[in-house]
């Protein structure tokens, strides 16, 4: 059968595939938010295998409450990335540098 | 090897290899795409653990809407792809270095030795009549009723925020001002009257015969 | 008899604050009416209460009167102690007071001369000394009626600070600055031991009240406390040993002496009052009352003793070298201090008590009739320019002279019974260090005939050495300066005669001052003792006044006979000249040591410790190296969203492999 293990090591992978994502694509900021949409998508797996292993439905509560908090956040973030876009021309982090003293 | 343990392979390699391909891809719009896949293979396998209600709604909260959002975005804006990819090389080893520095550790924690069969044995399969929507239902409306409020407060602020950022004025657009027209008044704005002087009378002068009345009788 | 002690105490503070802040409106009559009553007054109630205790009608007093507060279980009070010794000290302290206070109005009339015309610190100081000497006069009192420590240390320091303000009263002068604050400065020192003594009995027995104190003591006497380590000390000795140096200070005995000849450059009658009849004794008065705490100590009264005889004698000598007026009395002051610690340490309490009364009246007595010549001179102070003076200031003529009898001893003068005790009391005593201070004190009788001697031949008598002018000026000084001088001369005369009997001999200071039996040097001199002028034949054998005589005649073969002599002398023992002119270098050495080394160190902890360390180091050092530090950080602070989410997951990375390593 299927262990948790499994589960884990998979969603594990996964994770650390966004993270490499993150530094191959430190530029485009659109790929980055998906990078961290698959991160969040390690993460639920993650809950949702541990909610079946040891039978309790509040995993399964979380994950529901990050799907909810992760599409907000993929609005919001693509909002700011649209507004960015039409002052900037652009998505490039490197041209980011307003925080920059 | 049962067919779950098969089908668990087979789905787990195609995540893997589909998330390979969102981050590696040059362009955004088959990362994208490889992102559904990633998605909806995940979807899959959270069947497998028994969360039908999550599963389906990955696919249709994610898949349907995030997603596409995503997609829209992209072809929204005119990105130059070329200048985005350019030090793509040149970052591989660092993040080959750190994400298998990230997968070894992660691998010690969650190995088999920690989480293996011996400690967490498999849970016996549900029945025919259990129905994970409900069960999820249950709890959601009951013991995490104020964070599911919240939850809902929280999309609607991003409705609200997302409607904010985007929202452009136009000043050459010709638009209603549904406020004014509601607070318009019954007189003065709608009919005014105005007082007009009236015009003298213009005294005709005798000396002239073309214009005088009198001249007619 | 409460509010007796009240008025005694409160009168000469009254007429102080009136004079002291109401003094531009009152004027300079209103100020010296006023301080006049009060210590008038005071000094009539004074005299009462000691009438009433040889009558036998008062009793001792012993009560508090103001509870400032208590704390730690110990209350702090402030009280009245009042037996025969205290009476005995108001009365001295009064008395001399008052003339001071009469006197003070003859010397001072003209002391606007003394400061420059736009000084805004002369502008009423007329007013402002009567209220000094006031004020001291209640601070004084407080110090001797006292019955707990902390009103002794309060009357203590009360009278060290209008001592101060009185020496540098002058504050333009220069020297006087210098001797103001040097008198404040080496009376701390004495006073950080007086501090630790009380602290110590405070510790100790849980009580400030002299009769507590003074109840407890013999239970204490054998107890033995940790100094150092393994070291442990007496102490019954380590208490009157710090106590004691509280009253080197104040009575200035070697090496805490400096202050007094300087404080010279304060106004004659203050000199007077101050620096000879009462604010110098309070360290002679303090171990008195605290006999039976001392008795208890032998080391200590070996200490008192040896400190006492090297003041009495080296002091003296400085003194014949002098050539101010005033610093020769004042080098006499420090060396008849001496006597009188020198009999506290013999035990004979009674014997310095006597002396101490007995030098009062003579002493002030000497001090203003040295201003009186002062004022005749116009303020010239060296003998060298006087000379012949007998002729021209009578009054002050014969009560100088009457005064130096006294104060060389003369038989049947006042300062003879005292001093002739004292002699008689270390002779006998059994202390360590009693042959020592015996021999010194046998010596110094020569030496304080000798410069007594000198004084009084180079100004009353000889060759005319003023200018012309100076000389066509010369006259009596006014009555309010005369009048005390006879009033003092009266009790120097004759107050040995009248109370030697009852005070050295007699019951007056019995249950008063506490002496050992196998100490009562007094006791066995009273069983030879036969009236008075059996006392004075039996002077007249012993080598003291074959000394003093010695003393005289050497003098009045010098400085009348041949005046060349003196000069030989100085050549031929320049050394000794030197050494006594330098006043055995103690000044130098205070100077250089003391006051250099604290000067260095202030210096070393203001360039290095102030500037390099704090300033420089921890101020901006801290803020260079906030910069440096920011500098380098600031390269961190990219500004790039990327950097820092690549820091996120390095701090993730690291924490992970902190996590699964340990």
């Amino acid at each position: 059968m299927i262990e948790l293990s499994d589960y884990l090591m998979l969603s594990g992978i996964l994770f650390a595939i966004s993270i490499a994502g993150i530094f191959i694509n430190r530029k485009n900021l659109i790929v980055l938010l998906m990078c961290i949409e698959l991160m969040l998508l390690a993460v639920n797996t993650n809950f949702i295998a541990f909610s079946h292993f040891l039978g309790d439905m509040a995993g399964q509560v979380f994950v529901f409450f990050i799907l909810t908090v992760a599409a907000a956040e993929a609005a919001i973030g693509l909002a700011i990335l649209v507004v960015l876009f039409r002052s900037r021309r652009t998505i490039d982090v490197e041209d980011l540098d307003a925080l920059k003293g | 090897m049962g067919f779950e343990k098969f089908l668990f392979y087979v789905l787990a390699a195609t995540l893997i290899a589909a998330a390979g391909m969102v981050v590696t891809r040059r362009n955004p719009v088959h990362a994208v795409l490889f992102l559904v896949v990633a998605f909806v293979t995940s979807a899959m396998l959270w069947m497998l653990l028994e969360a039908e209600f999550l599963a389906i709604s990955l696919v249709l909260v994610y898949v349907g809407a995030v997603l596409v959002l995503f997609l829209f975005v992209i072809m929204m804006l005119d990105v130059d792809i070329a200048t985005l990819k350019a030090q793509f090389i040149r970052h591989l080893p660092l993040a080959l270095v750190v994400g298998v520095i990230m997968l070894v550790e992660i691998f010690l924690v969650v190995g088999p030795g920690n989480f293996g069969g011996e400690s967490f044995p498999n849970p016996a399969p549900q029945g025919p009549d259990y129905s994970n929507t409900r069960e999820l239902g249950l709890v959601l409306y009951s013991a995490y009723l104020y964070p599911f409020e919240i939850a809902a407060v929280i999309l609607l602020v991003a409705i609200v925020a997302a409607i904010r950022l985007t929202l452009r004025h136009r000043p050459d657009t010709k638009y209603l001002d549904p406020s004014k027209q509601v607070f318009v008044r019954k007189g003065p704005d709608r009919v005014r009257l105005i007082r007009l002087q009236p015009e003298p009378r213009r005294v005709t002068p005798k000396a002239n015969p073309a214009s005088g009345p009198e001249n007619e009788e | 008899m409460e509010n007796v002690y009240l008025t005694i105490v409160l009168a000469p503070l009254l007429g102080s604050i009136i004079a002291g802040f109401f003094g531009g409106r009152i004027g300079r009559a209103g100020a010296h009416w006023v301080t006049i009553l009060g210590v008038g007054l005071s000094c009539l109630l004074s005299l009462y209460v000691v009438v009433g205790f040889v009558r036998g009608t008062l009793r001792v007093f012993d009560g508090p009167v103001y509870t400032w507060m208590v704390s730690g279980g110990i209350q702090f009070e402030i009280g009245f102690l009042v037996d025969k010794l205290t009476a005995l000290m108001m009365a001295v302290v009064t008395f001399v007071s008052l003339m001071v206070h009469i006197y003070t109005i003859g010397y001072m009339a003209d002391d606007e001369h003394n400061w420059p015309k736009e000084s805004l610190a002369g502008k009423n100081g007329y007013q402002r000394f009567f209220s000094y000497i006031s004020l001291f006069t209640f601070s004084m009192l407080m110090l001797v009626m006292s019955n707990n420590f902390l009103q002794l240390f309060f009357g203590w320091e009360a009278v060290g600070l209008v001592s101060y303000l009185l020496i540098g009263f002058w504050s333009v002068r220069e020297s006087a600055i210098f001797a103001n604050l040097k008198a404040f400065l080496v009376n701390r020192v004495g006073d950080f031991g007086f501090i630790l003594g009380i602290a110590a009995v405070a510790m100790y027995f849980q009580s400030l009240d002299y009769r507590e104190v003074f109840a407890a003591a013999p239970q204490l006497a054998n107890v033995q406390i940790p100094i150092w380590g393994d070291t442990h000390w007496s102490l019954m000795t380590v208490i009157c040993v710090l106590l004691f140096i509280g009253a080197m200070g104040k009575s200035a005995q070697v090496p805490l002496h400096v202050w007094l000849p300087d404080s010279m450059e304060g106004p004659t009658p203050i000199s007077a009052l101050i620096h000879a009849a009462t604010m110098v004794t309070a360290g002679i008065f303090m171990v008195a009352r605290m006999s039976p705490l001392y008795e208890l100590s032998e080391t200590a009264l070996s200490f008192v003793m040896i400190i006492g005889a090297t003041t009495a004698f080296f002091m003296g000598l400085i003194g014949l070298v002098q050539n101010d007026i005033k610093r020769v009395v004042a080098y006499s002051t420090l060396s008849q201090l001496g006597y009188m610690i020198t009999a506290l340490g013999a035990s004979a309490y009674a014997a310095g008590i006597f002396h101490l009364m007995t030098h009062a009246f003579f002493k002030a007595l000497l001090f203003l009739a040295a201003g009186s010549v002062i004022i005749a001179m116009h303020h010239d102070q060296d003998i060298r320019n006087m000379g012949g003076l007998r002729k021209y200031l009578p009054i002050t003529w014969i009560t100088f002279l009457l005064g130096s009898l006294a104060l060389i001893g003369f038989p049947g003068f006042s300062g003879f019974f005292s001093k002739d005790a004292i002699i008689e009391a270390v002779h006998l005593s059994q202390v360590s260090g009693a042959g020592y201070a015996s021999v010194l004190l046998t010596l110094g009788v020569f030496i304080t005939a000798l410069y007594s001697f000198r004084l009084y031949f180079l100004v009353f008598h000889g060759r005319e050495r003023m200018d012309e002018h100076t000389r066509h000026h010369l006259h009596e000084t006014p009555a309010v300066v005369w009048v005390p001088l006879a009033l003092l001369a009266v009790p120097s005369v004759v107050i040995g005669w009248l109370t030697v009997e009852a005070v050295l001999f007699g019951d007056w200071f019995k249950d008063v001052i506490m002496v050992a039996p196998h100490h009562d040097v007094l006791a066995q001199m009273g069983a030879g003792y036969h009236g008075q002028v059996g006392f004075v034949l039996h002077g007249l054998m012993a080598p003291p006044f074959w000394l003093a005589m010695g003393g005289l005649a050497l003098a009045w073969y010098i400085y009348m006979m041949k005046p060349v002599i003196a000069g030989y002398l100085m050549v031929r023992f320049g050394v000794l000249y030197r050494i006594l002119d330098g006043k055995y270098g103690f000044d130098q050495l205070n100077m250089a040591l003391f006051a250099g080394g604290s000067r260095g160190l202030g210096k070393l902890f203001w360039k290095t410790g102030d500037q390099k360390i704090i300033d420089g180091t921890l101020i901006n050092g801290s803020a260079h190296g906030v910069g440096w530090i920011a500098e380098r950080l600031r390269c961190i602070q990219t500004g790039y969203l990327y950097h820092y989410a690549i820091a996120m997951i390095l701090g993730l990375v690291v924490l992970l492999t902190v996590f699964v390593t340990f």
